[in-house]
């Protein structure tokens, strides 16, 4: 392992952190934005123009608020919660390629931290990680509904993850890789090789999965606004809360990637216009994130375990037995 | 280089991890330990080129199976210290002892007689899911089979136990039903008491 490998991978590390957090920041802003206009309202206004400046002054207010430790609360883990939430977020984003390999004054980049050649895999164990992060909050934390929120999020999390497994299989069958490059490789062809028209079961139910795993509004009873508390989070303050925010929306844009890549064709042949198609692909699904929270109103923790267990997962498991009968026969 | 570095580092991680999961009498400190100390031998795969398995040591140890401890511990107060109950403490040393000092002859004996050939080598013409997967459903079918009918016998037992009042659900009942409900299940037991 040479200097030069390491420099290359410190300096992509910090650039996804930085660009990522600074989406995050954004992308509250943007939710804001496309909730006030689906509502009719113009939401933030004031500060900047078209409250643009309104992230910077959220991030002042975050950060210089004060830290409160709640009393009875177990301090160690307490503290370390909300760390594990935005770590496993951007740990995640390690094995996602974000944009076709391209030449910078005759050095090859490849915009992705780790080309390991089980990257979907890898992605989907730290997702699974993340769910410490509001578990380990919530249980640290003394309160009775930040438990019961945990205690929730532990469920959804883990149902919905046998989802998301599921209807990868039937794609990563076809593909016979688990490598997110080779499968972005497969559909270099064109809009005609997209995953989607082979896979669309696959494609739907991943996608709702990813609403689970991000815990986004149909599934947001991991933060239950209906009890007007923040679920898991309502004992913190300041930025150890704001960690939590950056973990789901960094989340989000990486999801929203995956999403991309697996069945919309990604980067397509590596050319300009795939690597900006691809960025396309992505703020539409970050924008139907935000579409769906204006438009539907969360579903019921038992609805939503029927709808995983009862109808999402038979669907799944059907889905894989079909595909693997027509690539057989 | 970097190989030892990142096995030191993870060793003694994962070490100390497992002695806080061993020694502490907080509970949630023993749950997070653990479910770091799981990741931390993942990276142990990751340095010796078994990303596959390393990755499923993720997703298995900690996403799923500390994910369910942790369901367990929903039922306790985590926040208040354990107070263990030790009836015989010198029993638990002995077999402690005994089971450390097996796990090590174990771990050492083909290291001492310098006898280490591995059956089936990493082969860098196939991927790392690839030579898992031949392995799999060449060499060890039986077991692997095995293993899944053992899975799916413990699964049904499992739905058998927890399922016996599925066919009720106490969101959709009116609250005379749920009275009612509670107030035959007492009377039963009240008879089977009788």
């Amino acid at each position: 392992m040479d200097m030069a490998f390491i420099i290359e991978t410190i300096v992509k590390i910090v650039v996804i952190l930085l660009v990522f957090s600074a989406l995050a920041g954004l992308g509250t802003y943007f939710e804001r934005k496309v909730l006030a206009f689906m509502q009719r309202r113009l939401g933030p206004m004031h500060v900047g123009p078209f409250g643009l400046l309104q992230v910077a002054a959220d991030g002042i207010k975050l950060f210089t608020k004060e830290d409160i430790i709640p009393q009875n609360v177990v301090k160690p883990i307490f503290k370390i919660a909300p760390v594990i939430t935005a770590a496993t977020a951007f740990m995640a984003a390690a094995a996602i390629p974000f944009w076709p390999q391209f030449t910078v004054f005759g050095y090859t980049v490849h915009p992705i931290v780790a080309d390991v050649n089980i990257g979907i895999l890898y992605v989907l164990g730290m997702m699974a990680i993340g769910l410490y992060g509001p578990l380990l909050g919530g249980m640290a934390s003394a309160n009775k509904f930040s438990l019961i929120s945990a205690a929730r999020s532990a469920a959804v999390f883990i149902s919905y993850e046998v989802v998301s497994g599921l209807s990868l299989l039937a794609p990563l069958m076809m593909v016979g890789s688990l490598s997110l490059i080779d499968i972005n490789n497969y559909q270099a062809g064109g809009i005609g090789n997209w995953i989607v028209w082979s896979q669309p079961v696959a494609f739907i139910l991943f996608w709702i999965a990813a609403f689970a795993e991000t815990g986004r509004t149909p599934f947001h009873l991991i933060a239950n606004d209906h009890e007007i508390i923040d679920g898991f989070g309502t004992e913190y303050s300041g930025m150890r809360w704001g960690l939590f925010f950056i973990g789901e929306y960094a989340n989000m844009f990486f999801i929203s990637f995956v999403i991309a890549i697996i069945f919309l064709g990604g980067f397509g042949d590596g050319s300009i216009a795939g690597a900006f198609q691809l960025l396309l692909k992505v703020s539409f699904f970050f924008f139907f994130f935000l579409w769906t929270r204006a438009a539907w109103p969360d579903v019921r923790p038992d609805q939503l375990m029927w709808l995983c267990w009862k109808v999402l997962m038979p669907i799944a498991v059907i889905n894989v037995v079909i595909t693997g009968f027509v690539m057989m026969f | 280089m970097f190989e030892a570095v990142a096995f030191y580092l993870f060793a003694t991680l994962t070490i100390i991890m497992f002695t806080i999961t061993v020694m502490t009498s907080q509970a949630l400190y023993a749950l997070t330990a653990m479910a770091a100390g799981m990741i931390f031998i993942s990276a142990f795969f990751f340095i010796l080129g078994a990303d596959f398995l390393g990755a499923i040591q993720i997703i298995v140890y900690t996403g799923a199976v500390m994910a369910l401890y942790a369901f367990g511990m929903m039922f306790f107060d985590t926040t208040r210290t354990l107070v263990e109950k030790r009836s015989n403490p010198r029993l638990v040393v002995v077999l402690g002892g005994l089971a450390a000092v097996l796990v090590v002859l174990i771990v050492l004996a083909p290291i001492v007689t310098t006898n280490i050939n591995a059956h089936y080598p990493i082969d860098p013409s196939v991927g790392n899911s690839q030579a898992i997967g031949m392995v799999l459903f060449t060499k060890y079918l039986v077991p692997f089979e095995l293993a899944a009918v053992m899975l799916l016998v413990a699964m049904i037992a499992g739905i058998v136990l927890a399922g016996k009042k599925m066919d009720k659900s106490l969101t959709l009942m009116a609250d005379e039903e749920i009275a009612l409900m509670h107030a035959s299940s007492t009377q039963n037991t009240e008879e089977g008491a009788h």
